[in-house]
Parts: C-alpha cells; structure tokens; sequence
C-alpha cells in the first residue's frame, strides 16, 4: 500500500534555525524486522523477555570495545552548535532531531546505568531507567538519523552522532528490534549476494542485454563480464547499478572507460554487491561477513585490484575498514591503491589524455555536483586531502561544459545528506526523507535560480534513489539526478565509435 | 500478517501489502489490488498494464526476481512499440513505479535495496 501523501516543507526565504514543534516526528518508527531477517544475522528473532537487562548489558559491551563510544558518551557539553546542522531536524523541527538530544536518548541511559551520579541522583544528572517508552524512543530516533555525520564537523568536541547511532541500533538488535529494511536486505547479501537478490543468472542476462544497448549504440562491442579469473580487476558496485536508473546508466559508463583503457575486468556473482548495510546497524560482524565475500570473490577470481563503483557508504567501508575487516590484502598489486574508487580510475586516465570526450554530448544539461556524505566525511580519492570532492568534479568538468557548484556551506565536507542514507531508504519512512531532503533541495533551487542548472551529478546509488523519489515533491523531475559516469557514458568517444559525423 | 480482503479476494499480505505466498496470486489478486489503497488505478487495469504484470510474473517464474528496469523497458517497446520502450512510459501506467507498484500487482515481493 502506497504511503500517505506526504508534503515537502516550504523553502525557506533564508536558511534560519528552524522554530521547534515538539513530537512532530513522533511514532512507531520503521517497519520491524521479522524473525526470518534477524535469525541470519545472528540476532534474538524477537524482543527477549528480559530485554532491558540485555541492552545495557550491550551497551557495556559497547562501551568496552570502543573508546570512541565512551568518549562521546562523556564528553558533551550542550554548547549547542550541532543543533541546525542535522537536514532531519531542518526539515522537521522536531527537538529530538537535534544531534544533541538524539544523542542524549542514549546517553540518559548510560548515565543511570554507568556514572556513579546516575546511580545514586538519577534526576539530578538527566539520567533515565531503561523502559519500554525509552525503547520505542530509540527505535524511532534513532532511525531519523542517516548517519551522514555532518553535526560531527560543527561539534568542538569531534561527536559523531552516527557512532552513536550506530550503537543504539546494535543495542536494539541484540535484544530482537532490528529494523526490516536493513536486515531483509542483509539476510540477501548472505543468501544470494547482493541486496536485490539478484540470482547468477538474472545478473548475466541484465549484463548481457546493457552490452546489446552499448553496441546499438555506439557499434562498439564493450564486454560487461561476470565470473571471469584471472582479470585484471574485479569491480565491486551496488547492485541498484544493474537494475535501475540512472544509477545503470553510470554501470555503462565504467564499462566504457575500462573497455578503453585496455584493462580486463569482471564483476562477480559472489560478491555482486558494493554496499555493506551491516555498518548502518552497527554490527561489526556482520560488516565483516559482507567484506569478507570481497575478499573471497577477489582470490577465487585471482585479480590484481580492486575498484569500487559509485556508492557512498560502500567506499567509506571501502577506503577506510576494508583492510582491517578482509584484509591484508597482500595478494593484489602493490602499485595500485587498495581499493581504488572508479573516479580515480577515470580521473586517472583523464589526466594521462588516454580518453576522448566530446563534452558537447552534455550541453543539453548544466550540472552540480552533490558530495554524498560518506564519501565527503569519512574518505578520500588520490592522494591529496580533499581529493574526494575535487576528483568527481573533475572528472565532471572533463565531460561537460556547464558545471557550477551549490552553496560553499551546504557541499565538501560541509555537505548536507541526501535525506535517505543509512538505511532509511525505505518506504515506510517517505515522509522522514522528503523532509530531510529539504536543504539540499533548497541549495539546489538556488543554483537553478542562478545559473539555470538543470541536473544533479551523484555518486552513490542512495543519494540517486532518493533524489529520483524526492526531486518531484520539491517542484523538480525524477530525471533531474544523475550518474556521474552517465555524463562520462555520454561524452566518451570509444576507439571505432560509429560518431555523428561517419553518418 | 494482515489479510487483504476485497471483492471476494482474501489473501495474506504483509505491512507493505505485498503477497505473502506468492502462490495465492490470481488475476483477480492483481484486479482487487489495483482497486484500492492511495495509488489505485483509477479505472482500473487496462490490457496496457496487464502486458507489463504478465511480463513481470513471466520474468520472475524463470529468474525469481523481478526484471530490471533496462530489462523490462527493452522488453515491451520490443513488445508493443519502440516509444512504448521506457521508463517514462511505465510511470505513466504505475505512477509510484513499476518496480514497486507493479510488482504488487504481479504478486512478485517487494524489490529491495537501494532502489
């Protein structure tokens, strides 16, 4: 049954700090997951009877393993800076959306249970006793939060919301809460490899009818293969690459640039999915069971390198865990960085004048780019700081002649989220995330305005789904959100390509 | 899991409203879906949309997924016309999208991921 109709808030004449409504995102939260998608993950089927006592048990847990933890927990301040920095509180001006008080859902608890203060002068201290309304409280709250840690820049004290977050969910999933949306999608990563469940041989035939639509295209034969060994490089690329627009688009684009570099390549069956949703639940086990299938699909297939497709949180998992969650990685080719981001790659070749553009292809278009925020926040490309947000805008600008940025504050590291990361691109939570997506879109209104921009450049497949759901609700089109490597498709001349002018 | 019941259909569906055992899909499922809920069709099914269901359940019976959207667009302009062969198109049969809408209908699950 389709959501009810949700309305976009009203853009904001300037971008002020929102007036509070208290409880306006009050609820129930997302959809529950059912038994069958917690029992794979090695979660309780259902909420445990004495839940309470595992929680903070968890929690302590938690709070052993990782210092980070402890510190955020302690070392607030509320000197407020983080409060209208959160697009979820921006779009809904409900209070708890503020960093602060989200992560005070938690810490109120750890304060009762783990400070001397809490124990003896709970009120005195805004500590709380652990009970079903607190619970119900996290679920909800904590699922209002994409995790894209832009309250983390703006806190002097170096908070990331998102770790806490993080843990909040891990605590509710040991105890049997998880959320359906995360844990369906992956229970199909550990049963059929990506978080479409795609099967084998559905990813076959979709790849074989794109290398048709390549060659009708363009008369050059490009191979999208699957399964081969031995190969220079397995790419590793979400799953929503293959089935839907535009992120499919971009897939053709990667397709293109290693046909012309020379390299071989192949995608894999095993691990035919660049995304790890076991970050967003907190899990560091199940993270480590999905970057483990990396691993294995890149030994069994004996590659040299490894290159990640566009997908934001894939490469934070990529760049900055991959290592320590499947490595070392001593089998690949030392000269190449492990792993290696396709804009890299692109970009690369770009600057080695080893690929042909005809950046008219695009003029039907002026670009921006959006920094999603895992890549912005926690990684980088190449090997200088920032490189994260200059090599995608390079790579644009090579192929296109009208590119112009939003806003200084609302991109780079101080990019807002799209309003549908860290597994919040469900249905269920349509209103959060059209909400959510207010500032982005009103950044983007504002290049429309001034410069007649016409589309949004992405990198990762959540920020292309979301924007494709949410663009209509803000007076724009779906079609308006684009590939970064479908303008790199549309501008590439590959050697034998049948162009305009043999016609 | 709720029931879904309409029109003399009664069937399991789960908080999405998506079949729960596929093996309960009817034509007349599809029929008592597209009837109700905030993104009915209005006038229901036409044989337009019932090329683009059939396809899906068709898809799905030898590859246990729905097509993807590449897939399915190919498939019917190939089927019923070369300007017939695009998204644009299906959004304007299933409006809140084919894969999700039209799967519904089909009695396919719902597709996940970040899609």
């Amino acid at each position: 049954m389709a959501a009810p109709k949700v309305i976009a808030p009203e853009f904001r004449e300037y971008p002020v700090i929102p007036i509070i409504k208290v409880d306006a995102m009050k609820g129930n939260g997302p959809f529950i997951a059912a038994p069958q998608y917690q029992q794979p993950l090695n979660f309780p089927s259902e909420l445990v009877d004495n839940w309470q006592e595992k929680a903070i048990e968890k929690m302590g847990d938690l709070l052993s393993r990782y210092r980070s933890f402890q510190v955020y927990m302690d070392s607030c301040v509320k000197c407020g800076a983080c409060t209208d920095k959160c697009h979820y509180f921006i779009g809904t001006n409900d209070p708890k959306n503020m960093p602060v008080a989200r992560q005070d859902l938690l810490r109120s608890v750890y304060r009762r249970y783990f400070t001397l203060a809490g124990k003896y002068f709970p009120k005195l201290v805004g500590a709380r006793d652990l009970d079903e309304d607190v619970l119900n409280e996290w679920y909800n709250y904590f699922h209002q939060c994409s995790q894209c840690r832009r309250c983390s820049v703006f806190c002097p004290y170096g908070i990331d919301t998102a770790e806490v977050s993080m843990a909040a969910r891990e605590i509710m999933d040991s105890i049997g809460k998880g959320q359906k949306y995360c844990n369906e999608i992956i229970a199909k990563v550990f049963k059929i490899g990506n978080n479409l469940g795609l099967p084998e041989p559905a990813l076959r035939d979709t790849l074989e009818g794109l290398e048709e639509d390549i060659e009708d295209t363009t008369g050059v034969a490009v191979r999208l293969p699957l399964d081969e060994k031995g190969v220079d490089i397995l790419l590793v690329t979400p799953s929503a690459d293959f089935f839907v627009e535009p992120h499919v688009d971009g897939l053709m684009g990667y397709a293109k640039v290693f046909h012309e570099s020379g390299v071989s390549w192949t995608l894999s069956s095993y691990a035919s999915e660049g995304a790890n949703f076991g970050m967003f639940i907190g899990s560091y086990e199940n993270m480590q069971k999905i970057a483990l299938r990396i691993r294995k699909a890149a030994l069994d297939l004996g590659v040299k390198r490894i290159v990640f497709g566009e997908c934001g949180h894939a490469w934070r998992v990529a760049y900055s865990f991959l290592n320590t969650l499947a490595g070392p990685f001593d089998f690949l080719d030392p000269n190449y960085p492990v792993p290696q981001h396709i804009c890299e790659f692109t970009y690369n070749l770009i600057q080695e004048g080893k690929l042909n553009f005809d950046k008219s292809k695009n003029d039907d278009m002026v670009l921006t780019f959006h920094d999603s925020c895992n890549v912005a926040r926690a990684t980088r490309m190449g090997d200088k700081p920032g490189g994260q947000m200059e090599i995608p805008r390079a790579v644009i600008k090579a192929v296109c002649n009208h590119y112009y940025d939003m806003p200084k504050d609302t991109i780079g590291d101080q990019t807002f989220c799209c309003g549908g990361g860290g597994g919040l691109l469900t249905d269920d939570l349509m209103p959060l995330r059209v909400k959510g997506a207010l500032p982005r879109m009103e950044a983007l209104k504002q290049v429309v305005d001034e410069h007649q921009v016409t589309h949004l450049a992405a990198i990762c497949a959540i920020c292309k789904t979301q924007f494709a759901k949410v663009l209509p609700y803000y007076g724009f089109s779906m079609d308006q959100i684009v590939s970064v490597h479908q303008l790199v498709s549309n501008a590439i001349i590959l050697t034998g390509q049948e162009t305009d002018d043999d016609e | 899991m709720p029931m879904f019941e309409q029109g003399g259909v009664s069937v399991e569906v789960d908080e999405e409203g998506y079949l729960v055992n596929l093996n309960d899909w009817t034509p007349e499922v599809a029929t008592a879906f597209a009837a109700t809920g905030d993104d009915k069709i209005e006038g229901g099914l036409t044989s337009e949309h019932w090329e683009i269901i059939n396809f899906l359940r068709k898809y799905y019976e030898e590859y246990q997924i729905a097509p993807a959207v590449r897939v399915l667009t190919k498939a019917i302009g190939k089927k019923m016309g070369a300007d017939k062969g695009n998204s644009k198109y299906l959004y304007s049969l299933f409006q809140y999208g084919p894969g999700k809408q039209a799967c519904r209908y089909a009695g396919l699950p719902k597709p996940t991921g970040c899609i």
